[in-house]
């Protein structure tokens, strides 16, 4: 995903001259053909991400279009209240990437996990949050958030993610609306961000016992609010995965909906308890630890449906 | 473009002016931090009226100097000047911070023309500042770029990250200076967070930097010439001011940085600010 969203960087570059990059001494080789073409437009500003989310301001302000690109708790978590003055309150089109979206830093352990930055974005006025599952829709959401006036946070996984999505679902995709990749009658998933290939993998393991139908979201903000009102009335049961807490993420917003709806569905939130994440080991098995891989949302559902 | 005056007592004038409508509104109106308003008062006169390129009329206009009031709880004194200056009328500020009004207890960009940035939690205007000073050396564009900080505001690590930054990237286009009035909400700075030798920390930090008496408009006009200072290099200046400055019994004295008047207290105030006003 770091790649396909470098890629995108230098297409969006090529055709508007007032993009520039801002990095937290973070990506290493990621950005060199980024930076080989367009050295006056990348800067590395060292770690000091407060000062980097002001300094985008400050640019933004005067006419630029910056990028702000470090680790997802450096980014969001160390700089949150200049994300929430200078950028939301000044509502200014800063465009922030963050990369380790969930259990990607694995064994960097919980410093570097993200579990918590798509609440806490979420939560915020004029800020809009997209969550590509794969390489393919990054450039998608990385050419959805220039439309926004205000400012969008993307949160990437690391490298090396397979592309999930069809063409046919890359064609259909909508900015800001649910990607429907598959209708079904029973069993309702919702998934969000590269956590997709677990949740499709899940479906498989499901597909002789349920009727499943698979929804992705790629706007957690802006979210599709009729659309998905629509898809739970379709059916008896909902299950939400994230790779991230299950305290105010895709499970927290579509319990929300379904609160406020007439809907008789019941629902399962799957995702990262509400734990530190000291367990050591790669995101494979940092993810069944957790409950999330595959094998598990298969188990979880199986056992919640026949509860 | 607002035309410059370099006459001391008019800037004098004006500095008494300002002390006198804070004094109002503050006594009118909710809220306020007239300590730290009146310590600033005479920065901020200087800039406005002597230094900065500017345009009530316009305040958008590309080619003017930018000023960022980092220190945003003391908004009324930006507020009074602005208006003063003539960028809105008097009905913005008769209403500060009352219910449905327009101008609040810290500054949000563009809520009156002149406002440029969104402040008040400390450690974020110099950050800001030094981004749009760093956008106009890209654009190579000479517009100047002030930022007003507070002692206090220099406890906060971002303010650090951004001298930094300044220095780093040689934005010898932004100046800042530190209304250095020596006090915080609660006590002395150098009894919570001591800065000092502020001036020495800031030429190790790589700016160029001149202290002076911050009441004073003209060491504060001498010491913002750029000709004075170090060329590649961001200009600092240390400004030694008196919290409370112009009423006696609020200067220098922690209780007035943010505290309602009493009538007799407003009265003792007004007359004090008058008096002077008429010396």
């Amino acid at each position: 995903m770091r790649n396909a969203f470098n890629t995108a960087l230098i297409e969006s570059a090529r055709n508007d001259e007032s993009i520039v990059l801002l990095v937290g001494d973070i990506g290493f080789g990621v950005f060199d053909s980024f930076r080989d073409e367009f050295p006056d437009r990348f800067f590395n500003v060292g770690v000091a991400e407060a000062n980097m989310v002001g300094i985008a301001a400050g640019l933004s302000m005067s006419g630029f279009k910056p990028v702000v690109y470090t680790i997802i708790p450096f980014l969001i978590m160390r700089a949150f209240e200049q994300i929430r003055v200078d950028l939301c309150i000044q509502n200014l089109p800063v465009i922030l990437v963050g990369v380790g979206g969930g259990l990607v830093y694995d064994t960097l352990g919980p410093t570097h996990h993200a579990i918590e930055d798509l609440s806490i974005m979420r939560s915020l006025p004029n800020m809009h949050v997209l969550t590509p599952c794969d390489p393919s829709e990054v450039k998608l959401s990385f050419n959805d958030s220039f439309s926004h006036r205000g400012p969008t946070y993307i949160r990437l996984g690391r490298g090396g993610e397979k592309n999930l999505l069809t063409e046919d679902l890359i064609k259909n995709r909508l900015p800001e609306k649910i990607n429907v990749i598959k209708n079904g009658k029973e069993v309702l998933f919702i998934s969000c961000g590269p956590i997709l290939e677990e949740t499709m993998a899940a479906l498989d393991l499901l597909s002789s016992d349920f009727n499943c139908g698979l929804i992705n979201i790629h706007s957690l903000k802006p979210l599709d609010k009729n659309s998905i009102k629509d898809q739970i009335s379709l059916y008896n049961f909902i299950v939400t995965i994230e790779e991230h807490s299950i305290i105010g993420g895709i499970g927290s917003a579509i319990a929300e909906i379904i609160a406020q709806s007439s809907s008789n569905s019941r629902q399962l939130i799957i995702g990262i308890p509400d734990v530190i994440t000291t367990e050591i080991g790669k995101r494979e098995y940092l993810l069944g630890h957790h409950n999330i891989d595959a094998k598990s949302i298969a188990n979880r559902v199986k056992s919640f449906i026949l509860s | 473009m607002f035309t410059k005056l370099t006459d001391l007592d008019s800037l004098e004038n004006i500095s008494k002016e300002i002390r006198l409508r804070i004094l109002d509104i503050v006594f009118t109106t909710p809220g306020g931090h007239i300590g730290g308003c009146y310590s600033v008062t005479d920065i901020l006169v200087t800039l406005y009226y002597g230094v900065l390129n500017h345009d009530p009329k316009n305040s958008k206009w590309a080619d003017r100097d930018f000023l960022i009031l980092s220190k945003g709880h003391c908004c009324l004194a930006l507020y009074s000047i602005l208006e003063k200056c003539g960028y809105f009328d008097n009905t913005f500020l008769e209403q500060y911070s009352c219910n449905g009004g327009l101008l609040g207890g810290h500054p949000k960009k563009d809520d009156a023309p002149g406002i440029e940035a969104t402040t008040g939690s400390l450690g974020h205007g110099l950050s800001i500042g030094s981004g749009i000073a760093w956008a106009h050396k890209m654009k190579k564009k000479s517009n100047r770029v002030f930022v007003v900080l507070s002692d206090g505001e220099m406890n906060e690590g971002s303010s650090w990250e951004a001298l930094m930054f300044a220095s780093q990237h040689k934005l010898d286009n932004l100046t800042i200076i530190i209304d250095n009035n020596k006090l915080e909400s609660l006590d002395l700075t150098d009894n919570i967070l001591s800065n000092e030798p502020l001036d020495k920390r800031l030429e190790a930090f790589g700016w160029s930097v001149k202290r002076v008496n911050g009441n004073n408009h003209g060491e504060i006009l001498t010491a913002i010439n750029p000709e004075l200072h170090q060329e590649g290099k961001p200009i600092a200046i240390v400004a030694d001011t008196i919290k409370g400055k112009g009423v006696s019994f609020m200067e220098s004295n922690s209780m007035w940085h943010y505290r309602k008047l009493k009538p007799d207290e407003y009265k003792i105030a007004k007359k004090e600010l008058k008096s002077n006003s008429d010396a």
